[in-house]
C-alpha cells in the first residue's frame, strides 16, 4: 500500500521545530551536564577533600587515577550513550514527519 | 661518498633513518593520492566521501601536534599533576564539538566556516570577519608547529660539522661570524613547511587525508611502543608515581635518580595547585617582608590556584571546540550520522593516545633530572626525545633504535598538524576570499589554480613566521591560539545554532569583543615575560638598569602582576571571563537589532536541526537560489 504524500505542513511548521531543538537540547545537555559535575567536580574535591585525594592506589594517588587514566573512558562512555540515543532520536522523528 | 658524507659523523644513524622514513613515506603518499584528486570537492572537502576510520584516524593525526607530542610529556615532568588538564581537555573538548556542534554544522553543508557564518547570517561582510579570523588563529597555531620542527631537526643534527665545506653557509654562525658546529633552526622549518607545502598543493584535502591518517598511527606507534620498552626496565607507571611524594610505598625496585635543585618538590609534583597554578601568587609573596609571607600563602595561593586551574580547563575545552583546522573536517564525512561516529573514534583514538605522555614525563623525573637544568626545547621539552637513550648503557644499540622512533613520531606530528591548517587556510583564501569575493564567477579550473596558488603564499608565508618566532615558547604559544579561538568562534557556533535570535550583528560584536579582548590579556603577559627572560640573559649586572630602562613598559607591567597576582592570573588565562563576555555580547547586541533576525530563520533552522533524510536541504538551496533569481 503507497504511502500517502506528507501534509507538507508539518515539517514547515514552527511546532516541529520548536519539539525538535527542544529534544535535541535536551539530551546534550544532559549529557553535557554528567560530563561537567565530574569534570568541573575534580578540582572542588581537591580543593576540599586533599587529603583523601591524595590516597594512595597501586602507586597513584586517587585524584591523578582519576584525571590521568579514569577520565578518558569516562568520556567514552558519555559520548558512545549520546550517539545512540541521537541517532534513535533522528529516526523518529523522521518517522513522525513521513507517518 | 666517505668524504662527501663526512659531515654526518656526529649523528645518530638510527635517528636519521627514521626520520627521513617518515619525510619519505610522507612525500610519498601525498604523491600516491594526489593522483586522485581531481575535482575542486576533492581539494576542498575531499569529495565529501572519506570513510569513517579513515577520516577519525585523519583528524586524529591532525590534531596531535608537537604540543601534545612533546609538550604534555615535558609539561607533565617539569609542572607535575596540574599538567594533567592539558591532554584530558584536548580529549574532552571533543565532546563539546559531539553534543553541540558536529550535527547541526555538517547538516547545515557548507564548505568552510566562514560559508557557515555567511549563510547563517545572510551577510558578506560576516563572511569576510570570518575569513581574516581562520587565518589570525591559523597562523597562531602554525608558528609553534614549525617551531618544534627547527628544534627536533637542530637536535638531531646537532653534532654536524658543516665548517669548511661548500656548505659551510648551512652552519649557525656566533655573533663574531664565526661558523659553529650544529644545524640552523631555520633549516627544518624550510624542509617540514616545503614537504607539506607541496603534498597540499598537489593533493589538496583527499590528498592529505590518508597521510594524516598514516601519520596518526606512526604517532600512536612512537608514543606507545618505546614508553613499553622502558616501563619494562625501569619499572611501570604507577611505580614510577609511587616513588614520589609522602606517604610512598617504597619501591626497592626503583631506584631514581637525586633531584637537582631546580626541580619542584615531590610533594608539589604529584599533588594538585602545584607550580603551573601557584606561580603568580609565590611571586607576589616573595616581594613581602619575611614575616608576612606565610600569612599571605595561606590566604591566597589556594583559593587563586582554583581559579586558575577553572580558566585554563574552560580555555582548552571551548578553544578545542572553536578550532578552524578540526571544524573543516566535519564536512568531509558522507552524512551527519557518520560524522558524529567520526567524533566517537577521534575521541578513543586522542585518548589513548593521551595516556602516554603523562607517562614519559613520570619516567623522566625519576632518571632524567637533569633535563630540569635547561629550560623548553633545551630542557623537559626534549624528554621524549631523549628518554629512549637511557637504554644505551644496558642495551646497546635499542636506545638508538627507540630514540629514533620518537624523533619519527615528532615528525609526523609537525607534519600532520600543519597540513591540515595549510588546508583549512588555503580553503579559506581560495574558496572565500577568490571564490566568493573577487572572481563569484570563475571556472572549475580556475577555482583550483588558486587552491594551489593560495597553498604556495600560505605555506610561504608560514616558513617565514616560523622561523621568526625561534625564542618563544612552544605551549605558550599554543595556548594564545587557544584563548582565541574558544573566545570567538566557540561562542560564535553555539549561539549560531541553538538561538534563532541570534543576528550578524550580535555574532560579529560577541567573536570581535571576546577575541580580541582574549587577545590583548595573553599578550600584555607575554610582553612582560619575554621582557623578563632577556633580563636573565644580560650577564652583566651593570646593564640591567639599562635594559629595564628600554623595557620601561614591560617593567611596569611586571610590578603589576607582582602587586595584584589575580590580575595576572586573569590575563594568563583569560577563558574564564572572555567566554562569558563574548556570549552576554551576542545576546545583548541581537536584542538590540532584533529586527535584523534573517527573514527566513525558521527555515535556516529546520536545515540544522532535522534530519537529512527529509531532504530539507535541497529544499532550502531551491528557494535560495529562486530567491536569488538564477
Amino acid at each position: 500500500m503507497p504511502t500517502p504524500p506528507p501534509p507538507p505542513d508539518v515539517m514547515h511548521s514552527e511546532e516541529f521545530l520548536r519539539s525538535l531543538m527542544r529534544r535535541q537540547l535536551k539530551l546534550s545537555v544532559a549529557c553535557a551536564v554528567t560530563f561537567l559535575v565530574v569534570l568541573l567536580g575534580l578540582p572542588l574535591l581537591n580543593y576540599f577533600a586533599p587529603a583523601f585525594m591524595a590516597t594512595r592506589i597501586a602507586g597513584f594517588t586517587l585524584t591523578w587515577l582519576i584525571l590521568g587514566v579514569l577520565f578518558f573512558p569516562f568520556v567514552w562512555i558519555i559520548s558512545w550513550r549520546f550517539i545512540r540515543r541521537s541517532i534513535a532520536l533522528e529516526d523518529a522523528e523522521v518517522k513522525s514527519v513521513k507517518r | 661518498m666517505t668524504t662527501t658524507l663526512a659531515f654526518l659523523d656526529g649523528v645518530d644513524p638510527w635517528i636519521l633513518t627514521f626520520s627521513l622514513i617518515t619525510v619519505l613515506v610522507t612525500i610519498w603518499m601525498g604523491f600516491r593520492s594526489a593522483r586522485t584528486s581531481r575535482t575542486a570537492s576533492d581539494f576542498f572537502v575531499a569529495g565529501r566521501s572519506v570513510s569513517v576510520g579513515w577520516n577519525a584516524s585523519a583528524i586524529s593525526g591532525e590534531y596531535l601536534s608537537a604540543a601534545s607530542f612533546m609538550g604534555v610529556a615535558g609539561m607533565v615532568m617539569s609542572v607535575g599533576y596540574d599538567a594533567l588538564w592539558y591532554p584530558v581537555c584536548y580529549a574532552c573538548g571533543y565532546l563539546f564539538l559531539l553534543l553541540f556542534i558536529a550535527g547541526p554544522l555538517r547538516r547545515f553543508g557548507a564548505y568552510t566556516i566562514p560559508d557557515f557564518a555567511e549563510g547563517r547570517f545572510d551577510s558578506p561582510v560576516f563572511r569576510k570577519i570570518a575569513v581574516c579570523f581562520v587565518l589570525f588563529i591559523g597562523f597562531f597555531y602554525t608558528m609553534p608547529q614549525m617551531k618544534g620542527a627547527g628544534t627536533v631537526l637542530a637536535y638531531i643534527f646537532k653534532g654536524v660539522d658543516l665548517r669548511g665545506g661548500f656548505l659551510e653557509f648551512l652552519a649557525p654562525h656566533n655573533s663574531a661570524g664565526e661558523a659553529l658546529i650544529g644545524f640552523p633552526y631555520w633549516a627544518g622549518v624550510l624542509l617540514v613547511g616545503a614537504v607539506i607545502t607541496l603534498n597540499v598543493a598537489r593533493g589538496g584535502m583527499k590528498g592529505i587525508t590518508l597521510v594524516q591518517a598514516v601519520q596518526y598511527w606512526i604517532k600512536a606507534f612512537a608514543i606507545s611502543v618505546p614508553i613499553f620498552v622502558l616501563m619494562a626496565v625501569f619499572g611501570f607507571y604507577n611505580g614510577q608515581l609511587g616513588v614520589n611524594g609522602a606517604n610512598v610505598n617504597p619501591n626497592p625496585s626503583i631506584e631514581r635518580k637525586a633531584l637537582v635543585e631546580k626541580a619542584p618538590a615531590d610533594e608539589a609534583w604529584i599533588s594538585p595547585f602545584g607550580p603551573l597554578t601557584t606561580k603568580a601568587v609565590k611571586a607576589a609573596a616573595a616581594k613581602l617582608p619575611a614575616g608576612e609571607q606565610a600569612a599571605y600563602l595561606a590566604e591566597y595561593q589556594r583559593p587563586y590556584s582554583l581559579v586558575y586551574t577553572y580558566s585554563l580547563i574552560m580555555a582548552l575545552v571551548c578553544g578545542t571546540a572553536g578550532l578552524p583546522h578540526i571544524l573543516v573536517r566535519f564536512y568531509t564525512n558522507p552524512n551527519g550520522a557518520a560524522a558524529k561516529r567520526t567524533t566517537m573514534w577521534v575521541m578513543i583514538l586522542i585518548g589513548v593516545f593521551y595516556l602516554f605522555p603523562p607517562m614519559f614525563g613520570a619516567l623522566g623525573r625519576n632518571f632524567m633530572p637533569e633535563l630540569y637544568l635547561g629550560v623548553g626545547a633545551k630542557g623537559t621539552d626534549k624528554v621524549v626525545l631523549e628518554l629512549p637513550t637511557l637504554l644505551g648503557g644496558k642495551f646497546g644499540v635499542l636506545g638508538s633504535i627507540l630514540s629514533g622512533i620518537t624523533c619519527a613520531g615528532a615528525f609526523a606530528a609537525f607534519m600532520s598538524t600543519f597540513s591540515g591548517l595549510l588546508v583549512s587556510m588555503t580553503g579559506a583564501l581560495a574558496h572565500d576570499v577568490y571564490g566568493r569575493m573577487l572572481r563569484p564567477n570563475a571556472t572549475p579550473a580556475q577555482r583550483l589554480r588558486a587552491f594551489k596558488v593560495s597553498a604556495v603564499i600560505i605555506g610561504g608565508l608560514a616558513i617565514y613566521l616560523g622561523s621568526q618566532v625561534e625564542a618563544l615558547e612552544i605551549n605558550f604559544m599554543v595556548g594564545q591560539a587557544f584563548a582565541i579561538a574558544a573566545a570567538s568562534y566557540f561562542p560564535l557556533l553555539f549561539m549560531s545554532v541553538w538561538w534563532r535570535g541570534m543576528t550578524m550583528s550580535g555574532a560579529a560584536a560577541g567573536m570581535l569583543g571576546g577575541g580580541l579582548l582574549a587577545l590583548l590579556a595573553v599578550a600584555l603577559t607575554s610582553i612582560s615575560d619575554v621582557a623578563a627572560a632577556g633580563a636573565k640573559k644580560v650577564s652583566d649586572l651593570a646593564a640591567l638598569p639599562a635594559y629595564w630602562e628600554h623595557h620601561a613598559f614591560a617593567q611596569s607591567l611586571g610590578d603589576t602582576w607582582v602587586n595584584h597576582p589575580l590580575l595576572r592570573i586573569l590575563c594568563e588565562q583569560p577563558a574564564i571571563w572572555a567566554v562569558p563576555l563574548a556570549i552576554i555580547l551576542m545576546i545583548v547586541v541581537s536584542k538590540a537589532t532584533a529586527a535584523r533576525v534573517p527573514a527566513n530563520i525558521r527555515m535556516k533552522m529546520l536545515v540544522l536541526h532535522a534530519p537529512e533524510q527529509l531532504g530539507l536541504k535541497q529544499e532550502y538551496i531551491q528557494e535560495q537560489q529562486a530567491a536569488a533569481g538564477h
